[in-house]
C-alpha cells in the first residue's frame, strides 16, 4: 500500500471515529441482509465478514446453509492458496517425518557430549517448534480466510475432540499431517472414518501411548480415552474390564519403523503397513476378547476395525457426539429435544456429520439461543481479526497464536486428551475477562504486528483498524444494548471506540 | 488451631454480599487454606516410597526408588520404618517433615472407580456423593467459601476450577504471566459499565482489579530482581506470587499443577516424575518461606484424582489406579507423621489386584480438617460435603 493511501485510510478512520457517536443511519448498511439471521450466521462462521454477507445475500438462508454443509466451496483467496502450497517444515508426510526425526535423534544421541551435540539438539528443537507453529499458522490461515467457515469450525471441533498435545513425544512434527490427513478429509464426513483415521495416525498413537501397547506389555491409555473421550462418553456403559479388553484389541497398533518386522510365516498375512501406520501382529494379543458383552469374531487388524464398528454404533456414541456438537453450537446445556433429534439422525445416517449438523442448524432450539453463547478464545480472536481486517491477508500469525495462548486456548496446546472445555464458564472467569480486554485493546489500537512480514521487511499495514465497516452496521450494530452504545459514545478516539466494541458483551458472544 | 470465629450466624440466609466476600475484613487470625490439585493422577508410590515392602521392589524392577542408604545419594529419605520420601523432594519437603510441618495420608482418595482423570477430578472438585446426580454448578470449595465469613477465595488458574463453581463469582487469575494494566480510570469504568447487571458483572470487576494487583506484584518483583534477588521460574515462581496474595488479601486458595500422567518412562530417583516432584516440592517450600509468620496460620492440602497401578507397566510407566497419598503442610499442623488408616503394602492388600486401596475418603478427611480449622459443626460440614462422615485425623 502506498503511503498516501495509508494516510487516507488513517484520516478516514479518524473521521469515522468522530462520527460514530451520531451516525444514525450509515450509508453503507447493506439492504438485503435479514437482521434476524445475523446471530445464526455468527454461529455458522468464525465471525461474519464481507464474504459471508455476500454469499448469504446471493444464496439465501437455505442455500447458504447447504453450501456450508457441503464445505466444498473452499476457494481460498489466491495469496492464501499460494502460501499453503509452499513446501515448509512440517509439510513432509508423517511417514517420512517419523523416520527422519527418529534417525536424527538417534544420530544426536550417539554424538559425544559437547558443543556439537548441544548445537544439534538445539537445532532439532528449534525445527520442532517451527513445525508446530507452521501447523498452527496453516490452520489459522484457513480458519480466517476460507469461505467454507462451517467446515473450518468443524476442523477445529474435531481437532479438539481428538486432541493431541504438541509437547508429547514427536507429536509436534506430525501436527500438520494429522490435521490435513486425519481430520480435514473427514470433518464433514462420517464419524467412523474420523475414529479410524485418528486411530491410524502416529500423532495419536504417540500421544496416547498406543505405539507402546503390546501383548504382555499392556498400556491402557488410548483404549480408555477411545471410549471415554472419543466415542461413548464416560457414562457410555463400559466397564474397567472393557477398557482392558479394548487395550488387548489395540495391541500391535503402532507406528512403522524403518524396517518391516521379521514375522513368522503364519503372522505375515496379518501385517498392515500404510504410511507411518503399522499393525504388527507379532505384538498383538490374538486371544479371544469380549467387548461391551459382544465376543469379537475377527482377528488381527480386522478385529480393531470390528471393535470400532461396535463402538460407533452404540446409541451412547451417537448421543455423546451429538450432545457435544450441541454444546459447541447451541449452549452449555442444550435442550434435550434437539440432542435427541441429532442422536436419531446420527443413528439413521450411520454417523453422517453433515446430516447431524443439518438437524442442528435448522432447529428452533439453535435459533432460540441466539446471542447467548459466550465465544471461546478461538471464536473471539478470529471474529475480531475477521471484523478488523476482513479479506486483507495477515502477514504474520505470531500475534494471533500469542493471543490464543494468552487466553488459554492455543491450538495443539492442551496437555490432556479431553480437549478444551466447550462450556461458557471455562472462558469467562475474572482473569480471562481482563486478559480478553487487553487483547481487545491490542487489536483495536494498532495493527499489532499482524502485517510485519515473518521474514523481516517493512510492515505492509500500519495504524489501527477501522471497525465501522458495512459488516459492523449489518451484523453487529443492530444487536448492541443501550449500555454498549453508551460506552461507544463516550469513546475519546477511534482506537478507544474499537476497544469498547471488541470488549462489549455483544461482541463476546454469538 | 481450633477457632470458632468465622461462622455465618444465619447460614441459610447468608446473601452473596460481595464479590468473593471482599467487603468483610476477616479477623487477622483467620486460617489460610490452599488446595493444591495434582492433575493427572501422580504416582504416590514413587513419592512416598513403601520401602519396607519387598513387594514394591518386585513389582517395579525398572522404576523403584532405592531404599534409604547413607552410602548412596539417590536413595529415599526414611521417614519411619515403612515409608520414605523420594530423593527429588529430600531438600524441600524433608525439612518440613522433620520440623513436624508436614504429614502424609496414605491410602487416601475417592470411591469413584471410573479411573477416568476427568470423571474423578470432577468428582473430587464437586465433593458430592458419587452415587447421586451431579450438580456441576456447585464445587466443594465454593460451598466452603459460602459457609465461612470473609474467606476471600481465589483460584490461581487460567479458568475457574470446578471446585470453586458456585452462585457467586470467585476470582481466578493465572500468575504465570501478567504485566502492567493498560487501562486508565475512565476506560476501566467504561468497560465495567458495559457489563453492569449482566451475569459477567462480577467477573469483569474482579478481573480489572486483579489485573492491577498482579501488575503491582510484578513491579515489586522487578525491583527485587534489580537488587540481586534470585529469579525463580515454573511452579516456584507461581508459588512465590501466590504467597504474596495469600499473605495479605486472600484466605482460601486453589492452584493446580499438571504433568503427572506417567504412562511411559516415569523414571525413579531421576526422570519425568522426579523432575515434576522436585519443582513442586521447591515451590511449596518457597511458599512456606514467603508467607513468613503467616505460615503458622496456614494449611496446604495436596491431592490428586487417583493413584496409579502399583506394578509398573510394559513401558516403564504406570497406568490409572485408585488410592493415593495426600499431603498436609503448614507451620502448625500436627506433622512429622503418617495419618489415617493404613495397611501393609503387599500383594494381598492391593485393590482389585492392581492399586492401593482407599481407606481414607477425601471428603471425610477434608471435612475433619475444615471442622477443626474453622470450628464448623455437623450442619455446616453437611453443606460442604453432603452425606460425608467427618474424620478427625488431628491434623490441625
Amino acid at each position: 500500500m502506498h503511503n498516501h493511501a495509508l494516510r487516507a485510510r488513517y484520516l478516514a478512520a479518524v473521521a469515522a471515529g468522530l462520527l460514530v457517536g451520531c451516525a444514525a443511519t450509515p450509508p453503507t448498511a447493506p439492504k438485503a441482509a435479514n437482521a434476524a439471521d445475523m446471530p445464526w450466521l455468527e454461529r455458522l462462521t468464525f465471525g461474519v465478514n464481507s464474504g459471508v454477507l455476500a454469499q448469504y445475500q446471493k444464496l439465501g438462508r437455505n442455500g447458504f446453509l447447504e453450501a456450508q454443509l457441503r464445505g466444498a466451496d473452499e476457494q481460498l483467496p489466491d495469496a492464501v492458496a499460494q502460501d499453503l502450497a509452499q513446501p515448509a517444515a512440517g509439510r513432509l508426510d508423517a511417514a517420512q517425518l517419523v523416520l527422519s526425526i527418529a534417525a536424527e535423534q538417534k544420530r544426536i544421541n550417539s554424538l559425544p557430549e559437547g558443543p556439537e551435540k548441544q548445537a544439534a539438539r538445539q537445532k532439532l528443537n528449534e525445527q520442532g517448534i517451527q513445525a508446530a507453529y507452521e501447523a498452527r499458522r496453516r490452520e489459522l490461515l484457513r480458519a480466517i480466510y476460507s469461505p467454507a467457515q462451517l467446515k473450518e469450525q468443524m476442523v477445529w471441533f474435531w481437532l479438539n475432540h481428538f486432541s493431541v498435545f504438541e509437547q508429547k513425544a514427536n507429536v509436534r512434527w506430525l501436527l500438520g499431517d494429522y490435521s490435513e490427513q486425519a481430520i480435514r478429509p473427514h470433518a464433514l464426513g462420517h464419524f467412523r472414518d474420523l475414529v479410524m483415521a485418528t486411530l491410524e495416525h502416529p500423532a495419536m498413537l504417540q500421544y496416547l501411548d498406543n505405539a507402546q501397547n503390546a501383548a504382555g506389555h499392556i498400556n491402557e491409555n488410548y483404549a480408555r480415552e477411545l471410549m471415554e473421550l472419543h466415542t461413548l462418553g464416560v457414562d457410555g456403559g463400559y466397564s474397567q474390564h472393557d477398557v482392558q479388553e479394548l487395550a488387548r484389541v489395540l495391541t500391535g497398533v503402532g507406528v512403522a519403523a524403518a524396517q518391516a518386522p521379521h514375522l513368522r510365516p503364519e503372522l505375515r498375512g496379518y501385517y498392515v503397513r500404510a504410511g507411518a501406520f503399522e499393525f504388527n501382529p507379532a505384538r498383538h494379543d490374538f486371544g479371544p476378547k469380549i467387548l461391551l458383552g459382544h465376543p469379537l469374531t475377527r482377528h488381527g487388524f480386522a478385529e480393531v476395525s470390528e471393535a470400532v464398528d461396535l463402538l460407533v454404533h452404540q446409541k451412547a456414541c451417537a448421543r455423546f457426539v451429538s450432545r457435544k456438537l450441541a454444546v459447541y453450537f447451541v449452549g452449555d446445556d442444550p435442550p434435550a429435544a434437539v440432542v435427541e433429534r441429532m442422536t436419531q439422525t446420527f443413528q439413521d445416517s450411520d454417523g453422517d456429520i453433515v446430516a447431524v449438523l443439518r438437524t442442528l442448524f435448522t432447529s428452533r432450539e439453535l435459533a432460540a439461543q441466539a446471542g447467548r453463547k459466550f465465544k471461546d478464545p478461538m471464536q473471539y480472536v478470529l471474529s475480531a481479526v475477521r471484523l478488523a481486517y476482513d479479506t486483507r491477508l495477515i502477514q504474520n500469525m505470531h500475534p494471533v497464536t500469542g493471543w490464543l495462548g494468552a487466553l488459554g486456548e492455543p491450538e495443539f496446546g492442551h496437555q490432556t486428551p479431553d480437549g478444551y472445555s466447550l462450556q461458557d464458564a471455562a472462558w469467562s472467569s475474572s482473569g480471562q475477562m481482563s486478559r480478553r480486554f487487553e487483547i481487545a485493546r491490542t487489536i483495536g489500537y494498532g495493527s499489532a504486528g499482524l502485517f510485519d512480514p515473518e521474514n523481516g521487511g517493512a510492515a505492509t499495514v500500519v495504524g489501527f483498524p477501522l471497525l465501522t465497516t458495512p459488516v459492523y452496521y449489518g451484523a453487529l450494530a443492530p444487536s448492541l444494548s443501550a449500555q454498549t452504545r453508551n460506552a461507544l459514545e463516550r469513546a475519546r478516539s477511534q482506537q478507544e471506540w474499537n476497544l469498547y466494541l471488541l470488549a462489549s458483551p455483544e461482541f463476546n458472544s454469538r | 488451631m481450633n477457632r470458632r470465629l468465622f461462622l455465618h450466624t444465619a447460614l441459610a440466609a447468608a446473601p452473596a454480599l460481595s464479590v468473593a466476600g471482599r467487603l468483610f475484613a476477616a479477623p487477622a487470625s483467620t486460617p489460610r487454606f490452599l488446595c493444591v490439585f495434582l492433575r493427572g493422577g501422580y504416582d504416590c508410590a514413587n513419592f512416598l516410597v513403601p520401602w519396607s515392602s519387598s513387594f514394591y521392589y518386585e513389582q517395579r524392577p525398572r522404576i523403584a526408588i532405592a531404599k534409604p542408604d547413607p552410602a548412596i545419594t539417590d536413595g529415599a529419605l526414611a521417614l519411619d520404618s515403612d515409608w520414605a520420601l523420594a530423593p527429588a523432594v529430600r531438600d524441600s519437603l524433608g525439612p518440613l517433615y522433620q520440623q513436624r510441618q508436614a504429614a502424609f495420608i496414605p491410602f487416601a482418595g475417592t470411591d469413584d472407580l471410573t479411573r477416568s482423570h476427568f470423571e474423578t477430578q470432577d468428582s473430587i472438585e464437586l465433593g458430592q456423593p458419587v452415587q447421586t446426580t451431579r450438580d456441576f454448578r456447585s464445587g466443594f470449595l465454593a460451598r466452603l467459601a459460602g459457609t465461612l465469613n470473609g474467606s476471600t477465595p481465589i483460584a490461581f488458574t487460567d479458568t475457574l476450577p470446578l471446585a470453586f463453581k458456585g452462585d457467586s463469582g470467585i476470582a481466578s487469575i493465572s500468575l504465570q504471566r501478567g504485566g502492567k494494566s493498560p487501562f486508565d480510570a475512565t476506560q476501566t469504568a467504561t468497560l465495567r459499565g458495559m457489563y453492569t447487571g449482566s451475569h459477567l458483572d462480577s467477573a469483569v470487576r474482579e478481573g480489572l482489579e486483579l489485573q492491577q494487583e498482579v501488575a503491582q506484584a510484578m513491579q515489586e518483583e522487578m525491583q527485587a530482581a534489580n537488587r540481586g534477588a534470585i529469579s525463580t521460574k515454573g511452579f516456584e515462581l507461581t508459588a512465590e506470587r501466590m504467597a504474596r496474595f495469600m499473605r495479605t488479601q486472600y484466605r482460601l486458595g486453589f492452584v493446580d499443577v499438571g504433568g503427572w500422567d506417567t504412562h511411559v518412562n516415569e523414571g525413579g530417583a531421576h526422570g519425568a516424575l522426579a523432575t515434576n516432584l522436585n519443582s513442586l516440592g521447591k515451590g511449596l517450600a518457597t511458599y512456606a518461606e514467603a508467607l513468613g509468620d503467616e505460615w503458622n496460620n496456614t494449611v496446604v492440602f495436596v491431592l490428586s484424582e487417583f493413584g496409579r497401578t502399583f506394578r509398573e507397566n510394559g513401558n516403564a510407566g504406570t497406568d490409572h489406579g485408585h488410592g493415593s497419598v495426600y499431603w498436609v503442610l503448614g507451620g502448625r499442623v500436627n506433622g512429622g507423621r503418617m495419618a489415617g488408616e493404613q495397611v501393609r503394602v503387599a500383594h494381598d492388600t492391593l485393590f482389585q489386584d492392581r492399586d492401593y486401596p482407599v481407606l481414607n475418603d477425601y471428603r471425610s478427611v477434608l471435612a475433619g480438617v475444615f471442622g477443626t480449622l474453622w470450628g464448623l459443626g455437623p450442619q455446616q460440614l453437611e453443606v460442604i460435603f453432603p452425606g460425608a462422615r467427618p474424620l478427625d485425623l488431628k491434623l490441625v
